[in-house]
């Protein structure tokens, strides 16, 4: 198989079982692309993760841009970003087209009512292993939580966790040094 | 000319989007509903839930559904709202995507210095915290059901909740098995 149809099926199979938004692909695209295919290692993942975050644009085509790039150049990207947009593109047209009355569907909502908490667990999952490999000490175990905290009780948004985290690991490195 | 206004306002809409498809949704309702009626807000709930239940990011998912629509409101063939919806949804990937282009192409060439490492070190942490941040959020009476309206939808949450958390973190079992267990579980017991 060739490098490009790899990069179209990893995530064309992503996004076709990305359900809630974006972060609950995060999960399974580190076990595809880091365990499975070892296109990245774990640091490179988060790292994807950082950059996906902070820029503008839906999160799950980022990521895969940012993956295919790293790959093989531009085209990968453009491979990435597209293998993860076609199959969100094919139901909403097929619905749009054909069901009307697919929300309203029983066996649908049935369906749905199940996997809705399999997807928070899905996003809660990885940030365990995670805390691992961010090299998480009790020097800075309060980042996280800090960060957490902001968000959910705060209201603050994530770019602005990430900005000010930013700024603070530049000046820190040019104090070290 | 109606392609060109998709084009557009789908443009903008990508790159505007900060933060997550649930953050641009009031972007797109404003541009969709308010500015240029392409449909009613009772089609824009719709699609917020449509978008719930189909696979994808739920940007692309809207974009696609209202380039659809639009065009078939505006009087054209079917096979010009699906160019419609195709369209639509290429728009708020492109900008974007260049933008990342670039930033990935920076960071890919320096990614020995020290600088660089030194904010990546400590951005880690904080991608940890976010993450939880969003799991935290999306435990809702929306996802869960609530103990006091129905216990029993709540309880069967709460334990796929932890099948799924146990299932694929210590037992290491592939998300997408997960995802179709939990909703045959959902098919069999509600």
């Amino acid at each position: 198989m060739g490098i490009y149809t790899d990069i179209f099926l990893t995530f064309a199979k992503i996004g076709s079982f990305t359900l809630g938004g974006g972060y609950a692909m995060v999960q399974m695209m580190e076990k595809e692309v880091v365990d499975k295919k070892q296109w990245l290692t774990h640091e490179e993942f988060m790292d994807t993760l950082v950059v996906a975050q902070s820029t503008p644009g839906l999160f799950a085509i980022d990521m895969a841009s940012h993956i295919g790039l790293k790959l093989k150049g531009v085209r990968g990207g453009i491979v990435g970003a597209l293998a993860t947009a076609v199959p969100s593109i094919v139901a909403i047209l097929l619905i749009a087209m054909f069901f009307q009355t697919f929300k309203d569907n029983v066996y649908v909502e049935k369906v749905f009512m199940g996997v809705r908490p399999c997807v928070v667990a899905l996003i809660l999952a990885p940030c365990f292993g995670m805390a691992k490999k961010a090299k998480l000490t009790k020097f800075n175990c309060w980042i996280p939580i800090v960060t957490a905290l902001l968000i959910v009780a705060f209201g603050v948004s994530p770019i602005w966790c990430i900005l000010v985290a930013g700024v603070g690991g530049f000046v820190w490195g040019r104090v070290k040094k | 000319m109606i392609f060109l206004e998709l084009f557009y306002v789908f443009s903008k809409i990508g790159i505007f989007n900060f933060g997550g498809g649930y953050a641009m949704l009031s972007l797109i309702q404003d541009e969709v509903v308010n500015k240029h009626g392409w449909m009613t807000v009772n089609e824009f709930t719709d699609i917020v839930a449509i978008s719930q239940s189909t696979p994808g990011p739920i940007g692309i998912n809207c974009a696609t559904y209202t380039g659809y629509t639009a065009v078939v409101h505006a009087g054209y063939p079917t096979w010009m709202a699906v160019l419609g919806a195709i369209l639509a949804s290429l728009s708020v990937v492109w900008l974007p995507f260049i933008l990342m282009v670039s930033i990935s192409k920076f960071l890919i060439k320096h990614h020995e210095s020290k600088v660089v490492t030194s904010v990546f070190a400590t951005l880690r942490p904080v991608i940890v915290g976010l993450l939880a941040a969003a799991a935290l959020m999306l435990m809702s009476k929306e996802n869960f059901g609530s103990p006091t309206d129905s216990t029993f939808v709540f309880v069967v949450s709460v334990v796929l909740f932890f099948f799924a958390f146990v299932g694929t973190r210590l037992y290491k079992v592939h998300p997408i098995i997960m995802i179709l267990l939990c909703g045959l579980a959902g098919l069999v017991i509600y």
